[in-house]
């Protein structure tokens, strides 16, 4: 077979240019394009690391790159999973350039099915692959998977690979979980949804490979679904991340005022420890000493928003609520919905995300008569508790929707606040574009806020602490 | 030395009683070859700090260590001139023109080297570990980045201190903020975490060599339950040890209920997490057997 002959499945595959620095600027430009950034210095570092380690380990080369392109855990996992693709699917191409098969000559002849001449039995290849998932032992999952697959014939499949994987999951009788007891009624070991993943993965690999091959096409890369992308979510985590954003806008809140002040400006001398320090010097004041300068400490009160209208949004602004409440003494938190509630005392009093969340909702003290939110009476309520104790130093935080059910919105209240408050946030659970749509009066409370943003991720609350600290907005 | 091969760094870490995991140990071979700082990332006490330690036993060099914290600045970790010896050296020299005092006084002799300065202006080699850089503010890191790309320091007084020896640089985070990508281009990248199972009894019974192997075993399968839980402080390795060493010291044959119960603050150091940890772990423990007799 000619490499050159036109694939009757279209386009050949092409391998790019060859060698190994054209394959790993690819690879970096492939990082890059999925949002790792991977600078010149880091391409020229990993060239370097490679020269030390043998390229034949797998294992050393992957990770002497990783070491100097992917810079935080987050990259690292991107790094995973295009390091898998890239290289399989260059290793393909490269195959399909020089027609090599991985049908030889001896398996050419033989009926799919069939092995070394040998029937494959189903019940000892289940036993097989269920010994190497609770092992762990990579490479026989991946010899057991090309059994498999050739048990079934190759090529025989219907030619989706995720269809494929499945049935011959099923058919091989794997299950996560208890397993059946074996023929002489001994008790198996259960197998974890990691383990079985594991196989499926290697199944589906080895699919892929036998796809290729037989097209002589590669399928069009993808880019990273954001599901796979994604860290493995479960509440906790989430409330992990929430975590980080606030310590970071706890430090960014807390130097801001500084800045602006200048440093040297205003500074008073602290005349018994320059007397002191002077003792040093024989008597003579060489060096002034300063008072400690003290960071302002913040204030901030938070408003938000518990109705229904926001009930996906409540959990997040919650665990916001909660995050904020780890990092700041000096903050004062509500509820709203008709009416205002202060929950400070929950949050003070019980650590657990958990509990707080269920003594909220069950004694918030939200006087919900309607479940309606009134945004306008939620502002002379709050002006009329906390107006003396606002003062420019204050920072007030507001989470909701801005939809007021038709009730008067009460603007000029509102501005009030943001008059006597240093400044005034916004986040808002909904997307820009659905703003002032239908009851929402955004629009008319933005114009008194030193910033709306639009928040329902970590990632939109990294970016509200940014702008705070007066940096650059994050790229979407 | 320890910079022969990737298996040689791995065997002369274990020597002195760090068990590296694959990326750890070609890291770390990676950073003395390419003479570039490591950056370890992870959670706490997963042997970040102690990476440095026995990279510093295991060559024979010795640890320079700089402690970050929120404040930290240039006078405590580079240099900062001995000013009450510049005062002596104005009024002992008396007659001495004014262009021969300040060249003296802004010499070597009156400059006090901190842990950084230390490190570079070494004769011999040295290990310079930054521990928890994520707690020192970002101008901090900026004022690193000379140092640890070219391996030197500008005194407005007296120029480039250029590094003798080539230290190896080891930095820790706990990753409780995001470090600046100038930082992190410089570094090699380098995440710890948790061992498996087998690792961490393998550390175990490397620190507690009198520990039975079922009992090991039996640890570090309830250690690493304890470490599913959503504690506010997991267990560390640091504590798997101790606490391997506590129950030889009690005797203990099993992890039973009593056991576990009596010596859990050995490994759970909050008072929430200690409810959690005996409501979720301890009931799944064996009953103590009742004492004969």
């Amino acid at each position: 077979m000619s490499p050159a002959a036109a694939s009757p499945y279209g386009r050949q595959a092409d391998p790019g240019p060859p060698g190994l620095v054209a394959k790993l600027l690819g690879f970096c430009e492939e990082l890059r394009s999925e949002g790792v950034a991977v600078g010149t210095s880091e391409l020229l570092d990993a060239f370097a690391a490679l020269e030390h380690v043998p390229w034949t380990s797998q294992a050393d080369f992957r990770e002497a790159l990783a070491a100097t392109v992917a810079k935080s855990q987050d990259d690292r996992r991107v790094f995973e999973l295009l390091f898998d693709r890239y290289f399989f699917r260059a290793a393909e191409a490269e195959a399909v350039q020089h027609g090599v098969t991985e049908r030889g000559e001896g398996e050419l002849g033989g009926e799919g099915g069939e092995a070394g001449g040998e029937r494959i039995d189903m019940e000892e290849l289940r036993e097989r692959i269920r010994e190497a998932m609770l092992a762990g032992d990579e490479d026989a999952m991946r010899d057991l998977a090309r059994l498999a697959i050739a048990a079934f014939g190759r090529g025989e499949g219907s030619g989706v690979v995720g269809v494929d994987v499945q049935r011959i999951r099923r058919t091989l009788g794997l299950t996560a979980g208890q397993q059946p007891p074996g023929e002489d009624g001994t008790e198996q070991p259960p197998i974890d949804r990691a383990q079985l993943t594991g196989f499926e993965r290697h199944l589906r690999r080895e699919l892929e490979r036998d796809l290729i091959e037989r097209t002589e096409t590669l399928p069009p890369s993808r880019p990273l679904a954001e599901l796979d992308r994604a860290l493995p979510t479960s509440p906790t985590q989430d409330l992990a991340a929430v975590h980080r954003a606030v310590s970071q806008m706890k430090r960014r809140l807390a130097t801001l005022g500084q800045e602006q002040r200048g440093r040297s400006k205003g500074q008073q001398v602290d005349v018994r420890r320059t007397m002191r320090a002077s003792l040093e010097t024989g008597g003579v004041p060489l060096r002034l000493r300063y008072r400690p300068k003290r960071p302002r400490r913040p204030e901030i009160y938070v408003l938000c928003d518990v109705s229904t209208s926001v009930t996906s949004a409540s959990v997040f602004f919650l665990s916001v609520l909660h995050a904020l409440h780890g990092s700041f003494r000096k903050l004062r938190s509500f509820v709203f919905i008709e009416r205002i509630s202060e929950v400070t005392d929950v949050f003070e009093h019980e650590r657990d995300f958990a509990v707080v969340a269920q003594r909220i909702s069950s004694e918030g003290g939200v006087a919900d008569i309607s479940g309606y939110t009134d945004y306008g009476r939620v502002w002379l309520e709050f002006l009329t508790e906390i107006s003396d104790e606002l003062d420019p130093r204050s920072t007030v935080i507001v989470l909701g929707d801005a939809r007021t059910n038709g009730r008067e919105p009460h603007a000029e209240v509102f501005a009030q606040i943001s008059e006597r408050a240093g400044r005034l946030f916004w986040l808002n659970p909904e997307p820009k574009l659905y703003w002032n749509y239908g009851d929402s009066v955004m629009a008319a409370y933005e114009r008194y806020c030193d910033g709306a943003f639009e928040c329902w991720t970590t990632r939109h609350l990294e970016n509200f602490v940014n702008v705070v600290a007066g940096g650059v907005p994050a790229a979407e | 030395m320890v910079d022969g091969s990737v298996a040689e760094v791995k065997e002369a870490l274990a020597k002195v009683g760090y068990l590296a995991d694959e990326p750890a140990a070609l890291v770390s071979f990676l950073a003395q070859r390419l003479d570039k700082p490591i950056l370890v990332e992870g959670p706490a006490g997963v042997g970040k700090t102690e990476l440095a330690k026995a990279l510093s036993r295991a060559s024979g060099r010795e640890l320079v260590r700089l402690q970050c914290y929120e404040g930290l600045d240039e006078a405590k970790a580079m240099y900062e001139w001995n000013y009450r010896k510049q005062l002596l050296r104005i009024q002992a020299g008396g007659e001495s023109g004014w262009s021969d005092v300040q060249e003296d006084i802004f010499s070597t002799e009156f400059l006090l080297t901190r842990p950084l300065m230390q490190a570079i202006s070494s004769p011999e080699p040295v290990v310079l570990l930054i521990d928890e850089i994520d707690k020192t503010d970002q101008e901090f890191e900026a004022m690193l980045l000379e140092l640890l790309s070219d391996f030197q320091i500008t005194i407005p007084e007296l120029g480039q201190v250029s590094a003798t020896t080539m230290p190896i640089v080891v930095l820790t985070s706990n990753d409780s903020r995001e470090l600046t990508e100038a930082l992190k281009r410089r570094c090699l990248y380098l995440w710890l975490d948790y061992p498996g199972l087998e690792r961490e009894m393998e550390i175990v019974r490397l620190h507690a060599p009198d520990l039975p192997e079922t009992l090991a075993r039996r640890l570090v399968e309830v250690i690493e339950m304890v470490r599913a839980l959503d504690l506010k402080k997991p267990p560390s390795i640091a504590e798997s040890i101790d606490w391997a060493r506590t129950l030889l010291l009690m005797g203990a044959e099993d992890i039973d209920r009593r056991t576990f119960v009596q010596s859990m603050s050995i490994i759970v150091k909050h008072r929430t997490d200690i409810d959690l940890v005996a409501e979720r772990v301890g009931m799944k423990l064996p009953e103590a057997p009742s004492p004969a007799g």
